[in-house]
């Protein structure tokens, strides 16, 4: 007669449950360290933000001054919350119909022999630096940038948003937006394509026996399987362009004037994103209320990625219902 | 609207591999002919040849000629776009748009006809829906997703969808073997009640099922492993399941192999 003790441990050998539990307190450590890294990032952020803010006589959110050398200290964000917001938005308006295209016509359009390397060159663009596209940007396009952005003043400058500034040759949110673009389209570019040529074959020839060319299919099958990830890689896109600091630095000029007495809506203006503002200043962290006022500029974000991201997951959480 | 099929000497390649041997058979219009034959006989294969659809599977090509009527759909100039227009096709495996709503995947194919006004799209959809045997069981959910159905249901609303373009021809590659037997059943009934109005040709692995619903038969084997599926015999139903001319159709029927 065997006991059920002994039943028990034929059935699950004790050493196969010990790797469980190893495994099993592994998984959840390394999970946990992402979790409290974020949260330390946000304890540090908050901490050294914050009795910068407490001094801070104007308003945060509202105020283009940056006067923190002697009290009091003022300082706002509102120009650089503008122009992060500008830069990325442009550079999300142009990559994703031009990443999607690339990727469509990559997963769809052309032979396997062209398709195969040139994704792995797409996927290489991602590789080179960010410092080298600000160079290149700065040195070889702007030239040939200048004469859309003359157009495009002469034609759309009655729009605040298209009007004529002081800001000299490329040095321009609408052109570090570009640069931008072309930094964030390998990215959005590979992972449109992952998710296209994942459609399955059963969607596609359902599309096709109802008679659908190939680009109808394409718009009734692929694309509509595809959205969430295209939403989630436009995303991906947008929190990097967001947060990218050595090539718009190099690119955009900064308005140096009094209070930024300069600032304007138009796209053709310069300034500064958060980022390139903290690494224009990173010399000058010398004392805690320095410091903690560039400090809540990062904050802000830091915020600002992580809404983003929010953004993605709610949208992409709401397609599912319909995507099983 | 229900059309004739003629074709004749058909070989169909995988580039050079040829998969399928001199097919020549009449298909008539407004009846059943159910495909039966072992796994891998190139009946699937031939199916597709009859809307072209093969050509979505890279390297795969035909020599000789399938009619539809009068119209040759491998002549010089014929967009395969248009012959499967009007030769429809229902897969294996339930397929309808999972991003669509019962709606919008009824009237996919119209869409892409470019058929726009609301009043028509909703007779379509209720049409096709009745003829699909669909329209009771989904009528008061018309804007919920496809995929929410059961797969027996999914299956007719792909019906319903192939059917929503008035083809002249109904193409169905095993459409009840992801089913379970009541789906099937349903399914079945459909075929008999579809063949007043369209020309049909099903494959089936189940030789009841071809037994129930085809009024012609026809018998695809392999020659032997790694040569070419080819048409074996053809003919009525009864005949074929009854007295069949060929020894390997009756070897097939009796469960003798395959």
């Amino acid at each position: 007669m065997t006991t059920e003790t002994e039943v028990a441990q034929v059935l699950r050998p004790a050493n196969h449950r010990r790797q469980d539990q190893v495994f099993k307190a592994l998984a959840i450590g390394a999970s946990s360290v992402i979790v409290a890294l974020v949260v330390l990032v946000a304890v540090f952020l908050v901490t050294q933000a914050y009795p910068a803010l407490r001094q801070n006589t104007a308003n945060f959110f509202t105020s283009r001054i940056f006067s923190i050398d002697t009290p009091p200290i003022m300082f706002g964000i509102a120009d650089l919350l503008w122009a992060t917001i500008v830069t990325s938005v442009i550079a999300v308006v142009i990559a994703v119909p031009l990443g999607v295209s690339i990727a469509l016509f990559l997963s769809h359009y052309a032979p396997e022999r062209l398709a195969r390397p040139a994704a792995q060159l797409v996927a290489l663009l991602a590789a080179v630096p960010s410092i080298i596209y600000g160079l290149w940007a700065s040195q070889l396009v702007a030239p040939y940038y200048l004469p859309v952005q003359d157009f495009l003043e002469k034609v759309l400058g009655w729009i605040p948003l298209f009007s004529a500034t002081n800001t000299s040759g490329g040095a321009t949110l609408m052109f570090a937006g570009i640069v931008l673009a072309v930094m964030i389209l390998p990215i959005i570019t590979s992972l449109s394509r992952e998710v296209f040529a994942q459609t399955p074959t059963f969607h596609e020839e359902a599309a096709l026996a109802l008679g659908a060319t190939r680009w109808e299919m394409i718009r009734t099958a692929v694309l509509p399987f595809g959205k969430p990830g295209v939403i989630s890689a436009a995303m991906l896109g947008l929190g990097r362009a967001l947060g990218e600091t050595i090539a718009v630095t190099i690119i955009i000029s900064s308005l140096s004037d009094q209070n930024r007495q300069s600032f304007s809506l138009s796209f053709f203006n310069g300034g500064e994103t958060f980022a390139s503002r903290i690494a224009n200043n990173a010399a000058e962290f010398d004392t805690p209320t320095k410091a903690g006022a560039y400090i809540s500029a990062g904050l802000v974000l830091f915020v600002l990625t992580f809404v983003v991201n929010a953004i993605a997951r709610v949208v992409i959480e709401r397609r599912r219902a319909f995507s099983e | 609207m229900a059309k004739r099929i003629d074709v004749k000497d058909l070989n169909v390649y995988y580039s050079s591999f040829k998969a399928v041997e001199d097919v020549t058979m009449t298909v008539e219009p407004r009846s059943v002919t159910a495909f039966i034959g072992p796994s891998g006989c190139g009946k699937s294969t031939f199916l597709r040849t009859l809307n072209r659809m093969h050509e979505v599977i890279p390297g795969a090509r035909v020599e000789g000629s399938v009619m539809l009527d009068d119209l040759d759909l491998y002549a010089k100039g014929v967009d395969p776009v248009s012959v499967r227009r009007s030769v429809g096709m229902v897969f294996q495996r339930p397929n309808p748009f999972p991003t669509m709503s019962i709606y919008d995947n009824v009237i996919a194919g119209l869409r892409l006809n470019g058929v726009k006004g609301r009043k028509d799209l909703d007779e379509a959809v209720e049409t096709s829906l009745k003829g699909a045997n669909l329209w009771n069981e989904v009528k008061d959910r018309l804007k919920k997703p496809g995929a929410g159905l059961s797969g027996g249901q999914q299956q007719r609303l792909c019906i319903a969808r192939a059917i929503a373009v008035r083809p002249q021809v109904l193409l169905m590659d095993e459409p009840c073997s992801a089913l379970d037997p009541i789906s099937t059943l349903a399914i079945e009934d459909l075929v008999n009640e579809l063949k007043s109005d369209f020309t049909i040709v099903i494959v089936t692995h189940n030789m009841q099922q071809a037994a129930r619903v085809s009024d012609r038969t026809a018998f695809f084997n392999l020659a032997a492993t790694g040569k070419p599926g080819r048409l074996v015999e053809i003919g009525d139903t009864q005949k074929i399941f009854n007295n069949p001319i060929e020894r390997a159709t009756e070897d097939y029927i009796s469960g003798r192999f395959g």
